[in-house]
């Protein structure tokens, strides 16, 4: 009976934990696709987290929480869109400072807010199941949780079967071609930035709303650079992702079982998984599958003549 | 380009007058946030020149913020010469405090007139040998070490909890975890009667030794190569993977000294918390000096300023310091937004 | 289908038709450079009209206006009799014009479909995948263009890719097909190849303009022939009555005259075994050809030859030789020595020198100046200390400079500020310096102005009657011809055959290069 429990808790811990990791992989997806590669996904995800609990504090309603929350992340990646794409700044250095941003932001933003407590997104038990079976404790969660493998196909569906998709991923390898072909680089990468914004902040909102109901400052504490490296471990593919974001969320969910459990292992130890396992990923497909990185990527686009 | 004594001063004091403005507006814009969030900006900024320049120790304390600017920021720069792209020196900072923590615990009972130096050579060797890792995975073609410095500073603080929590936890404070308080003789020497410590001699010598690497040596000549065209250098018989490694190891080193330096001189006992990203904030103060020493000490000054607004904020106005990233961000996005004119979109 | 179903005209029933895409009085400078100075150019549906002229004749210039790559100063283009306001390539493409580069515009990371796709115009929102697969299909069968449509662009073969840059240029309507020097990146069956599309491509129809500078395409499947020369049309000419000298007159306005000391120069005692490769065999990545047991010996004071079509192992060889890549098998004795596994620097300090194709890519740093570039790869030898003793290396170079008799140029300045050709004696002026016992040199002409490529081979011979050994790989025959005391064929990385002085005919070397002849009678 342990060992059941022992697996349910596993099996929900990575889903609860992947799904966050998995709306910022795929709205960085959609970014590097582009050509922008965006280090400030984290500050994203905390201006997502510290807007959605503030909204949901105030006005009660956690989906309104989560649409504040896209709404916040859009609005901030716009402001790094608009420094990368028009003023053609340093996409690392944009990016680092759009995460410094999400700090302060989401500090200020949450400040009156810390110790607040939430009723969090609810839980949508399928009506076949028992409430206490194992079934129920497995199969029922938010219902962020149950979009997120529906986003993840549509956003490959946008990505692999559309006008604009192809449009997006000729802007990530080639500029140039994409102008040539009649779209416009800078247009279709701001649509990008959009969603990915969108998608980062609901990833922090899930955490604040749905997971711990809390906010503290720093609560991402490094996910965004995570769902950064598993962009690499998916090969900017949506659904490559939904994999990646199991396995990383089962790294997680394995170390809070494990403490659980009562299992002597630093805390610490466990909290390098996620981060060894990506190195570890990296070292192991070697340097030449990073080649399968959009060519343009971190590059700026100076039009063509 | 050859300017006359003339134009450089009329370029410096045009780009000087562009740079006021550019903290001028990033100050309204953040005064504007303040306000947003009830707060007296004015109050604000009134308190930060009182405080930073109205007595010494609001100076002093911004002159201890520039120190380990300005080794982190040096740790970027120099990868930065010969292409590499070093976000890690957070990582390689927290490995620096981490093996001098190790080397004063380990030898306390030596002289300082040892053992400092040796905790000097602990702190670089601590940081050379994180960057040496993502450096390895680059020379060898495995990992991008854009990303590999980047997932190594995650690990590194994990790493120094896991030592604060566990071996090294000082039963004296058990409620806290930190280490236990080092010897006398670890404690790096300060002067002015202030906190500003011997780590300022490390900054400006690094500082000092990094332009004439670059500009006056054969050595600076190669890595300029390799930063300009790899390939060529490859060709013309440079060995670019002795020169990841060993430019690697010392920007790492560079940045462990600042991690060095801040457990020895300010913390005296290593926890948890040793630096609000300076590792980061380095990287950019590299990036908008354009890689050049004098730049990185002018930038380095305008960070440690900013910080004292945290400061401020922080003891009259009840905000968390975090808050004043957003500060630091506005100025950074400023002047990145005005960088490039005229190669943004027809 | 797009394709209009027009008779089976032969090209001569046309001259009263209507042209396809005409242009009037085209000028184009390039600054004070004048490109183009066009009166008439007319083109009918059904025809193969070559464009023929040397490097720079204004050949690739021409057929970019009518592409609408470039705006012209002057002139007007005509689509079906009808003015026609080209201002982009998307304007002519949508007049159905298309034009394959020399360099493919592939995004090389997309598939072949995706690429096809991406060229369309008004493509809908959801990509309508089975309607372009089943006319990709359709143009594939017909003109002989069959492409897997998911392998991603840059796993083609160069003929493969071209074959997907005419695809596209169909699929999305084009009726006039430019093809700008097409054969120059094909080996020789791939070019039967495009002829034979290009030939079902006029029964259907459709426009083709050719620009080459070869007479023997031209002469094989061109309709009419219009000679380019300085920018100007020199003649325009129909196949039957073209003949190979008076296109040769027209080309270059006077029979070329050959240098007067071909033969003596290749008459010359040989010195000790400076490079001696045996059995040598490396293993291909990214593409590249990778040597397959080969095996050659270099001897001080004589310049050997590699022919081939590029793309058959000769940088490789290069590369290997030069220290960039280690043999897996075989061996590299220099001076007699196992010199495998030396490092580039040592090579370099033991007297070996390159003379690159491109000196931008792949000897200089755009971003330092000249004398610093000059610094670079010199070894020890200008170090003092940890300062580089500037004023002896400049002493070095400009004797250097003063000994190859090219002007000095301002140390000063960036090399991103130089010419490619003069960036080209900048790297000459550095490796020549310190008198290298053997030079390797890839393509050392490729881009260069006719006088700088004289100037290069001369300096060649030069070094070889210095006594340095000379390794010259080369495509252009008649530049083996005149520097080479003995030339090697490699073909698919191997080195399959050697020829003296007396051999050095095109009939006699063609047939190796191309495979045609295997290694039996290389002997």
């Amino acid at each position: 009976m342990m060992n059941t429990a022992l697996i349910v808790g596993l099996i929900s811990g990575a889903i609860l934990s992947g799904t966050s990791l998995l709306y910022a992989t795929l709205g960085e997806i959609f970014g590097e696709r582009s050509g922008i590669v965006n280090l400030g996904l984290e500050g994203i995800m905390l201006i997502g987290a510290a807007s959605g609990f503030a909204a949901t504090a105030l006005t009660g309603s956690p989906y309104l929480g989560i649409i504040a929350a896209a709404f916040a992340g859009t609005a901030a990646n716009l402001i790094f869109a608009y420094v990368v794409i028009s003023r053609n700044a340093n996409q690392l250095a944009a990016g680092l400072s759009l995460m410094f941003f999400g700090i302060g932001l989401s500090t200020l933003i949450g400040q009156p807010f810390v110790g607040s407590l939430i009723t969090g997104l609810p839980r949508l038990a399928l009506p076949d199941f028992e409430a206490a079976s194992i079934g129920a404790r497995i199969l029922s969660y938010d219902l962020l949780v149950y979009l997120a493998v529906p986003v993840a196909i549509a956003a490959w569906w946008l990505l692999f079967r559309t006008r604009w998709g192809l449009q997006l991923r000729t802007v990530g390898e080639s500029p140039a071609a994409a102008f040539a072909a009649g779209a416009q680089p800078w247009r279709l990468q701001y649509q990008a930035l959009a969603i990915a914004g969108a998608l980062g902040g609901i990833a922090g909102a899930h955490m604040s709303i749905a997971l711990t109901l809390t906010w503290a400052d720093g609560m991402t504490a490094g996910r965004g650079f995570i769902a950064i490296a598993l962009v690499i471990f998916a090969k900017w593919n949506p659904l490559w992702a939904i994999a990646g974001a199991l396995l990383f969320g089962a790294a997680e969910g394995l170390q809070l079982q494990l403490q659980a459990a009562g299992a002597d292992v630093s805390p610490f130890i466990m909290n390098m998984t996620p981060y060894l396992l990506t190195l570890a990923v990296l070292i192991l497909w070697g340097w030449r599958r990073q080649f399968a990185a959009p060519a343009a990527l971190g590059r700026n686009f100076a039009g063509v003549e | 380009m050859r300017h006359d004594g003339a134009t450089l001063i009329a370029c410096a004091s045009v780009r000087a007058r562009a740079f006021v403005l550019v903290t001028a507006a990033a100050l309204a814009v953040f005064a504007l946030l303040l306000i947003a969030a009830g707060k007296n900006p004015v109050r604000a900024y009134a308190d930060t020149l009182v405080y930073v320049f109205g007595n010494t120790y609001g100076f002093t304390e911004l002159v201890v913020r520039m120190i380990p600017l300005m080794l982190t920021a040096v740790a970027a720069a120099l990868p930065a010469r010969i292409g590499l792209i070093n976000v890690g020196a957070e990582g390689q900072l927290y490995m620096g405090a981490c093996l001098a923590t190790a080397g004063a615990l380990a030898f306390s009972d030596q002289p300082a007139f040892i053992l400092l130096p040796l905790l000097t050579v602990c702190g670089f060797v601590g940081g050379g040998a994180w960057a040496l890792i993502a450096a390895a995975l680059r020379a060898l073609r495995l990992v991008n070490e854009t990303i590999s410095t980047l997932l190594l500073n995650y690990i590194a603080p994990l790493i120094v909890s896991y030592f604060i929590f566990g071996p090294w936890r000082s039963p004296e404070t058990a409620s806290y975890p930190q280490s236990p308080l080092f010897a006398d003789a670890a404690r790096l020497p300060t002067f002015f009667h202030s906190r500003v410590h011997f780590g300022l001699v490390y900054a400006l010598a690094a500082l000092v030794l990094y332009w004439f690497v670059l500009a006056r040596t054969w050595i600076g000549l190669d890595m300029r190569a390799i930063g300009g065209n790899p390939e060529a250098a490859r060709r013309l018989g440079i060995p670019i993977g002795r020169f990841i490694l060993v430019v690697m190891f010392v920007a790492g080193g560079v940045a462990g000294l600042a991690g060095m330096a801040e457990v020895t001189a300010i913390q005296g006992r290593l926890v948890s918390e040793i630096s609000p990203g300076y590792g980061f904030i380095g990287f950019l103060v590299s990036w908008l000096a354009g890689t050049s020493a004098g730049g990185i000490v002018i930038m380095s000054f305008l960070f440690a300023l900013i910080s004292s607004v945290g400061d401020v904020l922080q003891i009259t106005q009840g905000l968390p310091y975090a808050v004043v990233n957003i500060l630091m961000a506005v100025i950074l996005f400023v002047v990145l937004g005005r960088r490039t004119v005229g190669s943004g979109p027809r | 289908m797009p394709c209009p179903r027009l008779s089976f005209a032969g090209s001569m029933s046309m001259a009263g038709e209507t042209p396809l895409l005409a242009a009037r009085g085209i000028v184009k400078r390039f600054g004070p450079v004048l490109a183009n100075d066009v009166a008439q150019f007319d083109l009918h549906g059904g025809e193969v009209l070559a464009l023929l002229g040397e490097n720079g004749a204004g050949k690739s210039t021409l057929a970019k206006i009518l592409y609408g790559y470039y705006a012209p100063d002057a002139g007007e283009i005509f689509v079906d009799g009808k003015p026609a306001a080209i201002v982009s390539p998307r304007d002519a493409r949508a007049l159905g014009i298309g034009m394959v580069f020399q360099n493919f515009t592939l995004v090389p990371a997309l598939s072949v479909f995706d690429n096809v796709a991406l060229f369309q115009k008004n493509l809908p929102t959801v990509v309508p995948r089975t309607k372009i697969l089943d006319r990709m299909r359709h143009y594939a069968d017909r003109f002989h263009l069959a492409i897997d449509p998911w392998m991603p662009a840059r796993q083609l073969a160069v003929g493969d890719q071209q074959k997907v840059e005419i695809l596209k240029q169909l699929v999305a309507g084009a009726r006039v097909l430019i093809l700008d020097e097409p054969t120059k990146v094909l080996a020789p069956q791939e070019s039967d190849g495009l002829f034979r599309t290009i030939a079902e491509l006029r029964a259907e129809g459709l426009g083709i303009v050719l620009i080459t500078h070869k007479l023997r395409e031209v002469l094989a499947c061109a309709d009419r022939i219009m000679v380019m020369r300085q920018g100007r049309v020199a003649g325009l000419l129909d196949r039957g009555e073209a003949k190979e000298e008076d296109l040769l007159t027209l080309m270059f306005g006077e029979t070329p005259t050959r240098p007067a000391s071909l033969l003596e120069a290749n008459r010359h005692d040989r010195g000790q075994v400076v490079l001696e490769l045996t059995g040598v065999s490396t293993a291909g990545n990214d593409g590249s050809m990778p040597l397959h047991n080969a095996g050659l010996t270099l001897r001080s004071g004589e310049v050997v030859g590699i022919a081939g079509v590029s793309g058959n192992g000769q940088r490789e060889l290069c590369d290997l030789i030069l220290g960039l890549h280690h043999p897996q098998k075989g061996t590299k004795f220099l001076w007699g020595e196992d010199a495998s596994r030396w490092p580039i620097a040592k090579l370099r300090e033991a007297g070996i020198a390159a003379i690159p194709e491109d000196p931008f890519a792949s000897a200089c740093v755009a971003g330092l100046t000249v004398r610093q570039n000059l610094a670079l790869g010199t070894g020890e030898r200008y170090r003092r200390g940890f300062a580089v003793d500037w004023s002896r290396l400049d002493a070095d170079m400009s004797k250097s400079f003063a000994r190859l008799s090219f002007p000095r140029p301002n140390f000063d300045i960036h090399a991103a500020t130089l010419s490619g050709g003069n960036l080209q004696r900048v790297v000459l002026a550095r490796e020549l310096a310190s008198l290298p016992r053997m030079i390797v040199a890839l393509y050392p002409t490729r881009g260069l102005d006719a006088r700088s490529t004289l100037m290069v081979r001369s300096l060649l011979r030069d070094m070889r009657d210095r006594g340095a050994a000379v390794l010259l790989v080369s495509e252009d025959l008649d530049e083996l011809f005149e520097v080479s005391d003995r030339i090697l064929v490699m073909f698919r990385g191997a080195i399959t055959a050697t020829f003296r002085p007396e051999d050095f005919r095109a009939e006699t070397i063609g047939p190796f290069m191309v495979g045609a002849v295997e290694q039996a009678d290389a002997a």
